[in-house]
Formats: structure tokens, C-alpha cells, sequence
């Protein structure tokens, strides 16, 4: 009996054809949100069929694939595309930032900076960044058109009156090459900054709104903000408990049911290289525990 | 008449030396101004290069409707083994195409002849392939832009001698606007509508 195949990386080659001439025409209108015929995958909407549908188009059998999922490469999403991609395309998978040549994410940048031979390809639930304020696409689209982003800054204006600060946290709008606003996917604004001039190219797709866009590298970033309220980075103040890093993002894990919570590093391949490289932090295994701040 | 057999071959493995050539031209497009390289082999009609041949297998299909210039169209053959090997649809009316393969770039066209795509849909709009003298040598061209940190180089031989000028075009009516990819033999530069000429002494 012959052993289903598929073609190499899943997608047949004309869906391929279409994705890479939508991925070409994204790298030229950065920040543009390029319409393509997003194809059912294997797995339901929101589990990153946009981003694997870009992956599927640019990979190829030299490539070092990296899948993150908030950080980590050990959660079920990460590691399910992970083996997709190994068992569809037989290409060489990793957990380290440095070694990967493609790194699908969803809603996390690596801490570690990423060189200029590298992909990031971002998996986007609703890539129109206008959507919650205008539900018409028509309109949204003119509003793109004429570079009308008024009311974007009314949101962030009307965050200002209600809390004293811009209270938008992840999915905070950006400005692309002073000419599209964007939606970074549902990154943490604390990794905005890691977008603008960034030596790798960015690649974003939405399967289920049938959306790709993309950052060429080098380009100009632009979070939205107000000359009095400066955009500002956010991390919880604690030095992470496994490794002591106090530059990384952090996630707050409840531990038992009367307000006991660590901080650990959101990036996984972050925290551990660094504690391979011997960093503790407060909840580190003995003999350094004592060391309350790595 | 040519039967199938007379028309030179597409690629051997359509499918990874489409991908191999997907990267050279994504890199490309993405680092404007940089020379990548096409190392996939495919039979060639005589009015093409090889980088024209191997991107035309990777990106044209039935949904690409494709203009030629009359050095392409001199003779029937690249006609013919675009629609064997692509079946992309070739058409007269240069402001539909989804792209325009121009072997003799002295000549090229106004670019108002072109689709800029709208300002809803500037995605919609030709690109351009054009053949050139040389892509690493000839005077040197400063280039800015997305996909560029700080300046880049590129020391090519071009024809149409005023297309920086004419691409200016891409300025004001940015985001719409044309995106220009330039081939000799096997190298490849792209000229995103983004890009934009570095003053010379600037």
C-alpha cells in the first residue's frame, strides 16, 4: 500500500504561487494588508493557518524551523506545527532563537535579536487594526487609502481620559515606514520596539481573514502615541524566578490558591540558555536558592 | 508550427527550484538594491534570461495575465512556452497585466502605460521585469529605503538610462506604484516602489 503524500510543505504549488506573489506585494507597501485565498489547513481557524500558509510558501529543505506560542516552544500549538512542518517538508526544526533560518510565532517576539538571515513569520487573528472602531470593511479600507487614522487616535486619546494612560497593552497600533498603521498581532506592546528597524524580515498572515502583510528589514516602526504620553514599554516588576533576567518579558503563574505567583520568562529558549549559561533566579533548583536575585 | 517537444524545458524539480527561486526573488524585494542570485536551471527561450525564465515558472499562472514588450514578442516562442509551461494568459492591454517582461528596456514604455494599482488596492498593479546590460558592474547607484539600513549599492548597467527618474513617480503617488525587478542572466535586484534613488553627494 502506497503511504499518503503530500506535497512538499502541505500546500499545492499554484496556492504557493498565489501566497508568494501576495508576500512579494506586501514587502513592497509595507504595513498593506495584501488580500489572498487563504486555503483550509489541516487545523481550525486561530490556530495559526495564516502563519502556517506563509511558512508553507518560503519554506524549503534548508531551512531551520522555530515555532513559538507566547514565548514557549513546548505548548501544544508550537509543538503540533512544529511536527506538521517536520513531517510535511522533512525540514530540520529547533528550539534556539540563533539557529533558526524561519520562526513562526504567535504573539511573542524572541528576546534574543535576530540577525538579517532570519524570517518571522507571525500568526494574525484580525489583522485590520481599524476593525473594533469601524466593523465595514469598505470603510476601512478607504480610511487606509487616505491615510485617515483619526480615529485610532481617538482610541488611544479615550484610554488617556478613562485611566490617565494608554491602557491598550497588546496589539498596540503601529505606523509602518510613516505611511500604514498596522497591527502587530497580539504581540505585548513590550515587544513594539523590537519591530522597528529590525535586520529580519517580518512576515504576517491571517488565514481566517485572508490577510498578508509584512515589515521589509530596516524599516521604520512608529508605535502610536502623544507628544505627553509617550509610548512606554510594560513589564512586571520582578527579576524572573528561574533565571534572574530583568530585561524579559514575564508570565505571572499563579502556584497555589492563597496569592502565591512567580515570574518566569515568556521566551523559554530566553530563560534557558540563561540558565545554562549558569543565571539563577529565586525559584531556581539549590545549590543557589539563596540568591534571591540571580 | 513548434510542437511540445521543440519548446525548452521548465524546471526539472518544479517544486523546490520554484521555492529555491521564491527565496532569491523574496530577498530581493526585501533587501532592495542587493544582487541575488537564481540557482535554479530551466530551459530558456532565446529572448529570455535565465532569472526571467526561473521567475516566470515560480510566479505566473492562469491568475497572472502577462504583457511582453516586442523584443518578447518577436517571435512566437516565449508565448508559447509561457502558455505551456505556465498557462499564464498573454495580452495585448499592458494596463491589466500582473506583470511585463521587457527584453529591450532601451525601448521601455511610458510606465503610464502600466496598472498602479488604487489607492484601496495598490496591490493591484504590474510589476516589471527588465532585462539589463549588467547588475555588478557599471556606475554606481545609491539606493534608500525600506529593506535598506542606511544606503545601499548597486553598481549595474540599466537601460532605460532615465528609470530612477521615471520611477519617481512612485513617490507621489505612493502607495500606489510600480515595483521593478531587474535581471541579468542568473542575478536578480529588485527596485520595490519604496525605494528611492540616493542623491548623488547626498
Amino acid at each position: 500500500m502506497n503511504a499518503p503524500t503530500y506535497n512538499f510543505a502541505y500546500l499545492d504549488e499554484q496556492t504557493k504561487r498565489m501566497i508568494r506573489r501576495a508576500i512579494l506585494k506586501a514587502i513592497a507597501i509595507p504595513g498593506y494588508q495584501v488580500p489572498f485565498a487563504s486555503r483550509e489547513m489541516p487545523m481550525p481557524y486561530g490556530w495559526g493557518t495564516g502563519g502556517v500558509q506563509v511558512t508553507a510558501a518560503i519554506l524549503g529543505p534548508e531551512d531551520v524551523l522555530k515555532v513559538i506560542d507566547q514565548g514557549s516552544d513546548d505548548t501544544t500549538n508550537a509543538i503540533s506545527i512544529r511536527k506538521f512542518f517536520g513531517k510535511t517538508a522533512g525540514v530540520a526544526t529547533t528550539t534556539a532563537t540563533s539557529d533558526a533560518t524561519v520562526i513562526q510565532t504567535r504573539h511573542r517576539i524572541p528576546e534574543a535579536a535576530l540577525h538579517g538571515g532570519q524570517i518571522l513569520v507571525y500568526q494574525v487573528p484580525i489583522p485590520e487594526p481599524l476593525r473594533f472602531l469601524e466593523p465595514r470593511e469598505t470603510e476601512t479600507r478607504r480610511m487606509h487609502a487616505l491615510g485617515e487614522y483619526g480615529l485610532m487616535h481617538v482610541k488611544l486619546y479615550e484610554d488617556i481620559a478613562r485611566f490617565g494612560h494608554i491602557a491598550t497593552a497588546y496589539a498596540y497600533p503601529v505606523k509602518v515606514n510613516a505611511r500604514y498603521v498596522m497591527d502587530p498581532s497580539p504581540t505585548p506592546k513590550f515587544d513594539n520596539p523590537k519591530m522597528d528597524n529590525c535586520p529580519a524580515l517580518q512576515l504576517f498572515g491571517a488565514g481566517r481573514e485572508k490577510r498578508i502583510y509584512a515589515i521589509p528589514p530596516h524599516t521604520n516602526v512608529v508605535s502610536l502615541d502623544f507628544e505627553d504620553h509617550p509610548f512606554t514599554r510594560y513589564r512586571f516588576d520582578a527579576p524572573c524566578a528561574l533565571c534572574g533576567a530583568d530585561d524579559s518579558y514575564l508570565d505571572e503563574i499563579v502556584t497555589d490558591d492563597k496569592g502565591s505567583r512567580m515570574f518566569v520568562c515568556s521566551d523559554t529558549d530566553y530563560c534557558e540558555s540563561r540558565q545554562l549559561a549558569g543565571h539563577r533566579g529565586s525559584e531556581s533548583a539549590a545549590p543557589h536558592k539563596e540568591r534571591a536575585h540571580g | 508550427m513548434t510542437t511540445v517537444a521543440e519548446l525548452p524545458a521548465g524546471f526539472a524539480d518544479k517544486v523546490l527550484s520554484a521555492q529555491s527561486t521564491f527565496r532569491s526573488v523574496m530577498d530581493a524585494m526585501a533587501r532592495p538594491g542587493t544582487v541575488q542570485r537564481i540557482t535554479a536551471v530551466a530551459g530558456t527561450p532565446a529572448a529570455m534570461m535565465r532569472g526571467t525564465a526561473a521567475f516566470a515558472l515560480t510566479l505566473f499562472d492562469h491568475d497572472t495575465p502577462i504583457w511582453l514588450d516586442e523584443r518578447m514578442s518577436e517571435t512566437s516562442e516565449v508565448t508559447k512556452w509561457l502558455k505551456f509551461h505556465t498557462s499564464a494568459p498573454v495580452i495585448a492591454d499592458s494596463a491589466v497585466s500582473s506583470f511585463a517582461l521587457i527584453g529591450h528596456p532601451r525601448e521601455l514604455a511610458s510606465l503610464d502605460r502600466f496598472a498602479f494599482g488604487s489607492n484601496e488596492y495598490p496591490d493591484r498593479s504590474t510589476t516589471l521585469i527588465l532585462q539589463v546590460e549588467s547588475l555588478t558592474q557599471g556606475p554606481a547607484i545609491g539606493l534608500r529605503g525600506p529593506g535598506i539600513d542606511g544606503q545601499a549599492i548597486l553598481q549595474a548597467m540599466i537601460q532605460p538610462p532615465d528609470l530612477f527618474e521615471r520611477l519617481e513617480v512612485n513617490v507621489s503617488l505612493f502607495p500606489r506604484g510600480i515595483d521593478v525587478v531587474l535581471v541579468h542572466d542568473d542575478a536578480i535586484v529588485a527596485i520595490p516602489r519604496t525605494t528611492r534613488l540616493v542623491p548623488r553627494g547626498g
